[in-house]
């Protein structure tokens, strides 16, 4: 019962924030120089007068522009995100059949970061002062500071003319078009590259974040005590400490779900992976206001959603969250 | 000598008095001397002074235009181009020193603008509280939930993508965590005695605010300021990666961005650039450890 009255204030203020992401959207496309019809005037090439007082008329602009924010803000009640005049379809559209990509992506690299992080940060707490442990620190630091397209680049011409073993561009196959298991295995061919260069920027923290957790951790009393009930110390590292260890991460994870769509967004280019990040960069080539505020309004929705899922996550590990109040 | 004579002294003055405490060194020096200490701080603080060397006197050192064509595109580093031309045979080590300092002031700039709105927001929300802090919170959340780069990029297609945009858009978009970091700090000296004393003493709010508690609540934001830097002038690479970048301005994110579709003709157009990128990144997150382990010697990383 508590948990739902949490999760109804939760909800109650994503309405709120996706509002104001609305709005701000209404604003930024007016306050930004240049009269929109003109701008999509000349997106067209050009227009008569005549033209450009119907287009002024279509797009409701002749009204005012509290009127405008109105109208507005009842089509996206109903789905109607505008529409795109490159793409030459609806927003809502184009933008639902470029998500599954982008979370395929997404998640992959996820993975990758929460997996090669973890155990990095794991092997280091073991000997804080190894070389092993000075490793990882300055392969920590090094990942923080290349620069994602930098990477992908590197990547990109590593197995895209030294060593091909990879595919390099896109999501399938193009010239042989496969199905079923096949098609699956290819996406995942596909996808090895791109989240290999996503997730890698996340594995400095993720394993800087175990590593310290983790040191933490196994001085504790309860790891000692179940050394000394003779544990094996695989089971202690994985079942006892480990744990404990996860609830930051998890915590920095869905934190940093943003971070992670706008990675995506430059992987994406790189790569040439169909998702919205692609979507971006086409609109931003073309000028295509719809299509970028609505790639705006659901990314907010994605970091929203990815925050609240992080709180229930968290309220399912770690159980002292669950029994006290908030 | 000295110690003679200080040994004299002590020897005439069997007692030190109460008056006479050893001379204090500022905090400054000794935060300098601490720093000094730090490996990491000290390679961090030589490889950002060798860049910032490179692209203040590369001008002289070597004279060239770095959007002017000197030769044929894609040519491979030799003798005429040390390290290639690009797409258009332009010369990428003109190209990497020029960039430099558009990328590095870019950065500089907008890690200023990020720090100054942050810590303004941050400074008013813990030091007031209440309503002032609740507003100030819920505008920061919505800052939060739209992801920087994403939002940066908004920002530039909407407002043209010129230098001075640009480095707004990365100031506007990224200043939340230093908001966070100086509300927290602000929240934990607001109730300490020395402040309410001043405030006992008279002080007005503003005086409190800058003379009072900032300079306790400085050494945290100087660390947040250097990772700034470093945080910007990955933006910068970012957006100019994705053609957002000023065309009339070389910088290092430019010329990975234009030369990015041709990186299986000519690896040199966009390897040294990220290169550059990367090290400048890499100096100022190593300087950052180093002022962390100067400022905050309690709170060292481990």
């Amino acid at each position: 019962m508590a948990l739902l009255t949490h999760l109804f204030g939760k909800l109650a203020n994503a309405v709120a924030l996706l509002l104001a992401v609305l709005v701000m959207n209404f604003c930024l496309i007016h306050l930004a120089p240049g009269d929109p019809v003109q701008v999509i005037a000349g997106e067209m090439g050009g227009a008569s007068p005549e033209v450009i007082a119907a287009l002024r008329a279509k797009y409701g602009l002749d009204h005012s522009l509290l009127e405008q924010m109105f109208t507005y803000l009842g089509k996206v009640a109903h789905g109607d995100f505008g529409y795109s005049y490159y793409f030459n379809q609806p927003v809502l559209g184009l933008i639902l059949q470029r998500l599954p990509a982008t979370l395929y992506l997404a998640a992959a690299s996820l993975v990758v970061a929460v997996l090669i992080g973890t155990v990095l940060g794991v092997i280091s707490a073991r000997r804080p002062n190894g070389l092993l442990s000075h490793g990882v620190t300055v392969l920590a630091l090094a990942g923080h500071a290349a620069p994602i397209f930098w990477t992908g680049l590197l990547l990109l011409l590593l197995f895209g003319s030294v060593w091909p073993i990879l595919p390099v561009n896109g999501m399938t196959d193009v010239v042989n078009p496969k199905t079923g298991f096949a098609y699956a295995a290819d996406v995942a061919k596909h996808l090895v590259l791109p989240s290999i260069t996503l997730g890698l920027v996340f594995v400095a923290q993720y394993s800087r974040l175990a590593r310290v957790n983790m040191i933490d951790v196994l001085s504790a009393d309860y790891i000692r005590t179940a050394r000394a009930k003779g544990l094996p110390e695989r089971v202690v590292l994985v079942k006892h400490a480990l744990r404990n260890t996860l609830i930051p991460i998890v915590t920095v994870v869905g934190l940093q779900f943003g971070n992670l769509f706008a990675g995506a967004v430059l992987v994406e280019t790189v790569y040439s992976w169909p998702g919205m990040g692609r979507l971006v960069f086409d609109s931003i080539l073309r000028r295509d206001y719809p299509t970028l505020m609505g790639v705006l309004f659901f990314s907010a929705v994605m970091v929203i959603a990815a925050n609240i899922l992080t709180d229930l996550v968290y309220r399912l590990i770690d159980p002292r969250i669950r029994a006290g109040a908030r | 000598m000295s110690t003679m004579e200080s040994s004299l002294a002590m020897a005439q003055k069997p007692l030190p008095s109460v008056s006479k405490v050893p001379k204090a060194v500022s905090p400054a020096r000794a935060a300098l001397r601490q720093f000094m200490k730090s490996p990491s701080g000290v390679a961090g603080a030589i490889l950002l002074l060798l860049l910032l060397a490179g692209t203040a006197l590369g001008p002289w050192l070597y004279p060239v235009d770095p959007l002017d064509i000197v030769g044929l595109p894609f040519a491979a580093p030799a003798a005429d181009a040390p390290l290639g031309t690009d797409y258009l045979g332009r010369d990428v080590l003109a190209g990497l020193i020029y960039g430099g300092r558009a990328t590095l002031t870019v950065g500089a700039v907008a890690a200023l603008i990020t720090i100054v709105i942050g810590v303004t927001v941050g400074a008013l929300a813990g030091f007031f509280g209440g309503w002032v802090d609740a507003l100030l919170v819920k505008i920061a959340e919505f800052f939060q939930v739209l992801p920087p780069l994403l939002f940066a990029m908004v920002l530039v297609t909407l407002f043209g993508p010129k230098l001075s945009t640009i480095t707004l858009a990365i100031g506007a978009v990224s200043w939340t965590s230093a908001a966070r970091l100086t509300r927290a700090e602000f929240m934990r000296l607001r109730d300490l005695d020395f402040i309410k004393a001043s405030r006992a003493a008279g002080a007005g709010s503003l005086h409190l605010i800058l003379r009072v508690v900032l300079p306790n609540a400085l050494p945290p934001i100087i660390v947040s300021a250097t990772l700034a830097i470093g945080t910007a002038i990955l933006f910068e690479g970012g957006l100019s990666f994705l053609g957002l970048g000023d065309p009339n301005t070389m910088s290092w994110g430019l010329m990975i961005g234009q030369n990015r579709n041709y990186v299986l003709d000519a690896w040199w157009a966009v390897t040294f650039p990220g290169a550059a990128i990367f090290l400048a990144v890499l100096a100022v997150s190593l300087v950052g450890d180093g002022v962390n382990d100067a400022v905050n010697p309690r709170l060292r990383r481990r």
